[in-house]
Formats: C-alpha cells, sequence, structure tokens
C-alpha cells in the first residue's frame, strides 16, 4: 500500500494497471479522457501489458471489448455521456451475452443543450441495461469500485458486466489523498480470469445467438436471478476486500441514521458535501442523516427498506430527471418502501449542489410542499 | 487447384433453398481450416445459422450487433493476440452491415491494421428484413423501399464502391469475389489469409428470394453477372490493381437484368442506360 | 436450463434439424454420367453432396443448382 494524491481518474488507472485487463478498447471523452491517457501511457511504458485499441467511436470501444471478453481474456473500457449513449446498444448486448467488462463511466450531462459537466443522467438511464452498477463518492472508492467491480463480475455466479461511475470534474478532475494496494495485494483479492465461455478453436462454441420466442425469456430471467445473486457475491467480495485492504464497503453506506428523523439519500460525490452539513446540522441539534447508495444496481432495496422505514421522513436527491415522473432514484425509494418520501432534482449539468442547496432539502422535508422539488434553479431564468 | 473437402458449416441452417450466401461461407471456411475465429453481423447468416439452442458453425462464432462487426473482430483479434493464440479472424457481413450502418466500424478496423479479413457478402438489398435498399442496391433495382412506380423506375443511385473505399484505407489486400468462381474466390480467401494485416473480400452473392429468380439459378445469375460486365472480378495487392477474370466475349447487360424480377420492370431506354454504364466501367477497367 | 448467454457448445448442432422435409423436388444423381468435376459438390447451399458425390436427403432442400450447374446433365430433379 502507498500514499499518493490522485484523481479519481489517475486512481481508475492505477486500478486498472493493478486488474491487468488484456484488452482495453477506448475512446476519448471528456471528462474521461485523461483515464484513456493514463492507460496509454502505462501501455506505452510496458508497465500495463494490455493491448490497447485506439477505437474510432465508443460504439465500436465497446463492441471491441465484447468481442475481446468473447474471446476469453479480462477487459476494461471507460467513458462518459454521449459516449455512454452511443454504448447503449452494445451494454444491453453485453449483459445478454454475459460478458463480465468493466466500465468507467465519468457522470456528465446529456445533451441537449451540450454540457460537458456533471450529473448522473448518463449512466442512470442505462440503468435497465443489466450491468451492476457502483457509485464512487471519492478516489478511494472509484480505485476500489474498479478493483470490487472484477471480483464481482467474472464470478461464475453473477457473469454480468460492471460500470463504475464517478462524477465528472467533482471526481475525475479532483485531486484526493488515497491508498494505492500493492500488485501482491491485488493479486491476493482478484483471482486471473476464467472464462465461462469463449472462442476457443479446439473446442468450438457459438456467442451471441439468435433466440425464438421459446428462450429469449428464460435468457432473460437468468441475467435477473444472476443480478439478485450478484448481492451475496458484493458481500462476500467487500469482506474480503476489507480482510486484505481494511477498507470496509456494503452496498449502501448509513451515515448517522440511527436516531435520524430525516434521512437523505444520494449517490456519488455529493454524499461529502451532505455529510458535512449532516455534522453541522447535528450540532445544531438537528437529527438529520445519510443513506448513501453505493450499488444501485442491484437495487439493495432490503437495507433501504430497513434503514428507511422506522419513521424517519427521506430526501431522496437526483441528478437525473425522468420527465414527467421525478428522479429515478427517488421512484425507485417510492417503489420499494413505505416511507414518507420527497424528490429534489439538483445538480444538472454541473450545477453544484451547496451545503446551502442541502440545507434547503432538510427545511423543505421538514416543512413539504411538493413531492418533488428542483433546487437551485434561478428564478430569473426559468 | 486443391479444394478442401472439409464443411465447416454444417447442414440443418435455416437458409433458403438455393442460398448464395451459405455457399461464400462454405467455400471461404474451406480455404480459411480450422483454425478460425469467425464473427458475423447481424443478418441473414446470422439468424439462419444459430437459431438457438442450435449452430451451424463447427469453427468459434461470435455475434453481437449489426453494425459492429469489424470492431468485435478486432477484440477478437487482439484478445488471441494478447494470448499468443494464431487462428485467422474473419467477418462476414451483409452489404447493408458492410456499406450503410456497419462502414463507420470497418473503415476504423481498416485504418488500425488489425490481422483479420473482412468478407462482406453482397446480395445488394437488406435480405433479411424483406428485400429494402442498401447503399450496394444497383441502379434500376426495385426493391421494397426504392420500389418502381408511375414516377419511378426504382432505385436512382449507382452502386456504392466499397471495394475502392477499402482500397483507399491502403490496406495490404481488397478483392472482389463471385460465389460463382469459386477457385478464384478460394485463391483470393487464402491470399488473405497469407498476408499479415487487414483484408477486405467484396462477395458478390445472388439472392433467389429478393432478385427473383428460381433457386437453382443462383450459381447461373452470379455469372451472368460477370460475364456482363455488371460484376468484374479484380484485387489490389499492396496497391498492385489486377483483373482476375476476363470474360471471353461480354454478354449484353440484358442477359442478366431480364433473368430477375428486380429488373423486369424496366424498358429499353432505362436498360440501354445500364448497360451505357457498364460499358463505360468495363472500358476503364480493358474488359 | 437455457445456457449462460444463449451460447451455444454443440458446434454443427443444426444438423439437429433434418431440412431435406423443405423439399418437394429431388436431386437423383446418374453416377455413370458424372465426369467428377466437383461443381454439385462445391455450389450446394446446404454442403449435403460429399466427395464421393452421395446427397444428403435428410439436409438437401431440393433447390436444384446441383443440377442446373452439372456440365453433362448427370442430375435430375424428380418429384419426392
Amino acid at each position: 500500500m502507498v500514499k499518493k494524491v490522485f484523481t479519481s481518474n489517475r486512481a481508475v488507472a492505477e486500478a486498472v494497471k493493478l486488474a491487468k485487463p488484456q484488452v482495453v478498447p477506448v475512446y476519448p471523452i471528456t471528462p474521461q479522457t485523461t483515464i484513456s491517457e493514463y492507460l496509454a501511457q502505462f501501455v506505452a511504458d510496458g508497465d500495463l501489458k494490455a493491448e490497447y485499441i485506439r477505437v474510432e467511436s465508443e460504439h465500436s470501444a465497446i463492441s471491441a471489448a465484447l468481442g475481446a471478453s468473447g474471446a476469453g481474456v479480462r477487459v476494461f473500457s471507460a467513458t462518459s455521456s454521449q459516449g455512454l449513449a452511443l454504448m447503449h446498444e452494445i451494454l444491453f448486448a453485453a449483459a445478454g451475452m454475459r460478458s463480465p467488462i468493466v466500465l468507467v463511466d465519468a457522470n456528465r450531462a446529456l445533451s441537449a443543450p451540450l454540457s460537458i459537466w456533471n450529473d448522473q443522467q448518463d449512466t442512470i438511464s442505462e440503468r435497465d441495461s443489466g450491468w451492476l452498477q457502483i457509485y464512487a463518492e471519492n478516489a478511494q472508492e472509484a480505485l476500489d469500485a474498479v478493483l470490487i467491480a472484477y471480483r464481482v463480475a467474472e464470478d461464475r455466479d453473477v457473469l454480468l458486466p460492471c460500470m463504475v461511475c464517478i462524477d465528472g470534474y467533482f471526481l475525475t478532475h479532483t485531486v484526493e489523498p488515497l491508498e494505492v494496494p500493492t500488485q501482491e495485494e491485488v493479486d491476493r483479492f482478484l483471482p486471473s480470469y476464467n472464462p465461462y465461455a469463449f472462442l476457443d478453436t479446439e473446442n468450438p462454441m457459438s456467442i451471441g445467438t439468435f433466440t425464438d420466442p421459446n428462450y429469449y425469456m428464460e435468457a432473460r430471467y437468468a441475467i435477473e436471478v444472476a443480478m439478485e445473486k450478484s448481492k451475496e457475491v458484493l458481500a462476500k467480495a467487500n469482506k474480503e476486500f476489507a480482510e486484505i485492504f481494511g477498507r470496509e464497503y456494503d452496498l449502501v453506506e448509513k451515515y448517522r441514521c440511527d436516531d435520524a428523523e430525516i434521512i437523505i439519500v444520494a449517490m456519488g460525490s455529493v454524499c461529502g458535501t451532505i455529510k458535512d452539513v449532516i455534522d453541522s446540522l447535528r450540532e445544531e441539534g438537528e437529527k438529520v442523516g445519510l443513506l448513501k447508495i453505493r450499488v444501485f444496481r442491484p437495487f439493495p432495496r432490503e437495507q433501504i427498506k430497513e434503514v428507511l422505514e422506522n419513521g424517519s421522513k427521506v430526501a431522496v436527491i437526483d441528478k437525473n430527471i425522468s420527465f414527467g415522473m421525478g428522479g429515478v432514484l427517488y421512484s425507485n425509494i417510492k417503489a420499494k418502501t413505505n416511507a414518507d418520501v420527497y424528490g429534489f432534482i439538483a445538480g444538472l449539468g454541473g450545477r453544484d449542489i451547496t451545503t446551502e442547496y442541502v440545507r434547503e432539502i432538510v427545511e423543505k422535508t421538514k416543512n413539504p410542499s411538493r413531492e418533488i422539488e428542483w433546487i437551485g434553479l434561478k428564478k430569473e431564468e426559468v | 487447384m486443391e479444394i478442401s473437402e472439409k464443411e465447416f458449416l454444417a447442414p440443418g441452417h435455416r437458409a433458403c433453398a438455393g442460398c448464395g450466401a451459405t455457399i461464400g461461407v462454405r467455400l471461404a471456411l474451406k480455404a480459411l481450416g480450422k483454425n478460425t475465429v469467425a464473427v458475423s453481423a447481424t443478418g441473414c447468416l446470422e439468424v439462419i445459422t444459430t437459431p438457438y439452442p442450435e449452430t451451424a458453425w463447427d469453427i468459434p462464432w461470435i455475434h453481437v450487433a449489426f453494425e459492429n462487426a469489424a470492431a468485435v473482430a478486432s477484440g477478437v483479434e487482439r484478445a488471441l493476440k494478447s494470448q499468443g493464440k494464431d487462428a485467422q479472424v474473419v467477418a462476414f457481413a451483409g452489404d447493408g452491415g458492410t456499406a450503410d450502418i456497419g462502414l463507420q466500424a470497418l473503415s476504423g478496423a481498416m485504418e488500425r491494421g488489425h490481422n483479420l479479413i473482412y468478407i462482406c457478402y453482397d446480395n445488394e438489398a437488406y435480405m433479411n428484413t424483406g428485400v429494402q435498399r442498401s447503399g450496394a442496391t444497383p441502379y434500376g433495382a426495385s426493391t421494397t423501399t426504392s420500389p418502381h412506380g408511375k414516377e419511378s423506375f426504382g432505385e436512382d443511385k449507382p452502386k456504392k464502391n466499397i471495394p475502392m473505399i477499402m482500397a483507399a484505407h491502403g490496406v495490404p489486400y481488397v478483392a472482389t469475389a463471385s460465389i460463382s468462381y469459386p477457385e478464384d474466390f478460394i485463391k483470393k480467401v487464402q491470399k488473405a489469409k497469407d498476408i499479415d494485416g487487414p483484408a477486405y473480400i467484396h462477395l458478390h452473392q445472388p439472392c433467389t428470394t429478393g432478385w427473383g429468380y428460381d433457386p437453382s439459378k443462383t450459381i447461373e445469375l452470379g455469372r451472368l453477372a460477370v460475364e456482363t460486365g455488371s460484376w468484374i472480378l479484380y484485387e489490389i495487392e499492396d496497391g498492385d490493381f489486377h483483373v482476375t477474370y476476363r470474360p471471353a466475349e461480354r454478354k449484353v447487360v440484358d442477359e442478366y437484368l431480364l433473368a430477375q424480377k428486380r429488373f423486369k420492370h424496366l424498358n429499353e431506354e432505362e436498360r440501354n442506360r445500364i448497360q451505357k454504364n457498364v460499358d463505360a466501367i468495363c472500358t476503364e477497367f480493358k474488359i | 436450463m437455457v445456457n449462460i448467454g444463449a451460447c451455444v457448445k454443440e458446434p454443427g448442432s443444426t444438423r439437429n434439424n433434418k431440412t431435406g422435409s423443405w423439399r418437394t423436388f429431388k436431386p437423383i444423381l446418374d453416377k455413370d454420367k458424372c465426369i467428377d468435376c466437383e461443381n454439385c459438390v462445391l455450389f450446394c447451399p446446404e454442403g449435403c453432396i460429399n466427395k464421393d458425390y452421395d446427397i444428403d436427403y435428410d439436409y438437401c432442400k431440393g433447390c436444384g443448382i446441383c443440377a442446373e450447374e452439372c456440365p453433362v446433365k448427370a442430375i435430375k430433379m424428380e418429384r419426392g
């Protein structure tokens, strides 16, 4: 273990180097770009023994990743926003073909209007693709999530791709102190990849077949079973991770929730700000807590239910919007709990979610006037 | 010429009787042999050969989507390379998956120099979905989206010249071929296999359903295309162009056109226009 | 249970599907007339004519390409 000060993009690149994928097809896009640059440099320097494919689009990045994974090797790719949207079709194919690809998405708003800044609309919009989704709060979590993602995705009981989501700029371009594990530690945690089905001339098989209505539903049901099973596999991986690296993770993180009258639910980097606000509010005598959703797919509904159904009011912060419906995390939480839940749309297209906005959310949850509120809108521009 | 008797595409597949695509794949795999990994684009070939839980392929095979066969093949090739495996990667895609929706991925793969063979099986329209016009549909052909009618004589644009677009990428080997000239085609596949780097083969392949002719005439139609100069067999090796087959005496295009339902609506003037276009190209190629 | 990812691990398993049932006309080869040119073998879309020119009627769809391409008309298409 070595102490470093890195951006999350650098942290991700370090994690990828330690995970030793054999094929890395990537296409640069802001704010993911430095991940593709670091990896290119690692390969150029011989520090990462991988075939780096300079593809001509994100669609080809994920297609080449799926081809390489089909040929039996560990692969990595990374993208953001428009790039993830361009991958959309193949994301579903990757899950359906049960290909344990790990992809990092630097969360960024979707066009139009064009924006290069952060929200989580891009990955949230891929929630039904059959990929696991882990949202990181900081650089350490980003690095660790990549290692855990491989471990879980490649498990025979899962065999699903995994997306690690890191907030654009807030994480991708912000330096933080973190611990970089050693290769020996990582090798203990992450065994070499042993593919279930792959292209082998000695034992030929066909991958990516055509199914009629007699088989399609069962193939999709198997994804649902694997997604549910991944909760156990994640729990086991988290436990072993803690034993080797000393850092404990769960599908959710509870922060001062036990006696909370108001619980904020959020994902990603904003959780850091929220924790600070909670500490201040607690000093002021307000009983507020945070439930951080670290793993959004599979949706940890049992844990969420347990935390939220204690009589507290719930404020869900969404950096995304399903128009006409509200935030997606909000509707997911509402669907799976009987709690008193309010939704807050905030931080779209890089609008800062300040401590003041978090306080406003708490106030509005105490005295609700609407089920869904947009926070931080400029009155003069509306 | 010795042609392998081995078959790597099993019977029992769901192709139409008289399918030209499966003939092309059989011949290509005879040239490539067992140590081959195949990639398919979505299309007729993919659907007819892998109806789960069956597959017609006797070699490893992968399909992902319509437009990305070249990108998937790129990933497969690099993954094999990273494992020190020397299997030949071959991608099969139709004309729609090549000339239209797959052109970007194909261009990328060719430009990056992957060691793979890309074979476009060209039946000149979207046959899997019921004969819609593609960029490779020839001038005058009636398809369901370029139908002839009171105001239309069918497709009003010439066929997109994909082999020359591939040649412009500077890849070491580009060839055109026809299923009706198996020795010529197999030789080209073998050359493509022997070179290190990307190879592109554009295989002309009549389609009984889409072109409208009796299934027994598949080979005859492919031959007529070549003998009339409507399809020219050539190769470009490291930039060196040469025609690989010259008809002893070029037949009139009418023989080819009138044998197919897709051209039946054309009047004499329209057919003459096609003859003139063919003449101009053949003059250029000295055929 | 559907295989993981709907992959197929039995190569060439479409052989389970006897497409001979599609056939209306059946090619009959007169081996005495055959000149061993291999046209029928090469051009069969099913690959169901072997090097000894035995036609596998389990799979032959009766397209008639073999008869059409036989230079000596050794193959006749008959009903059945």
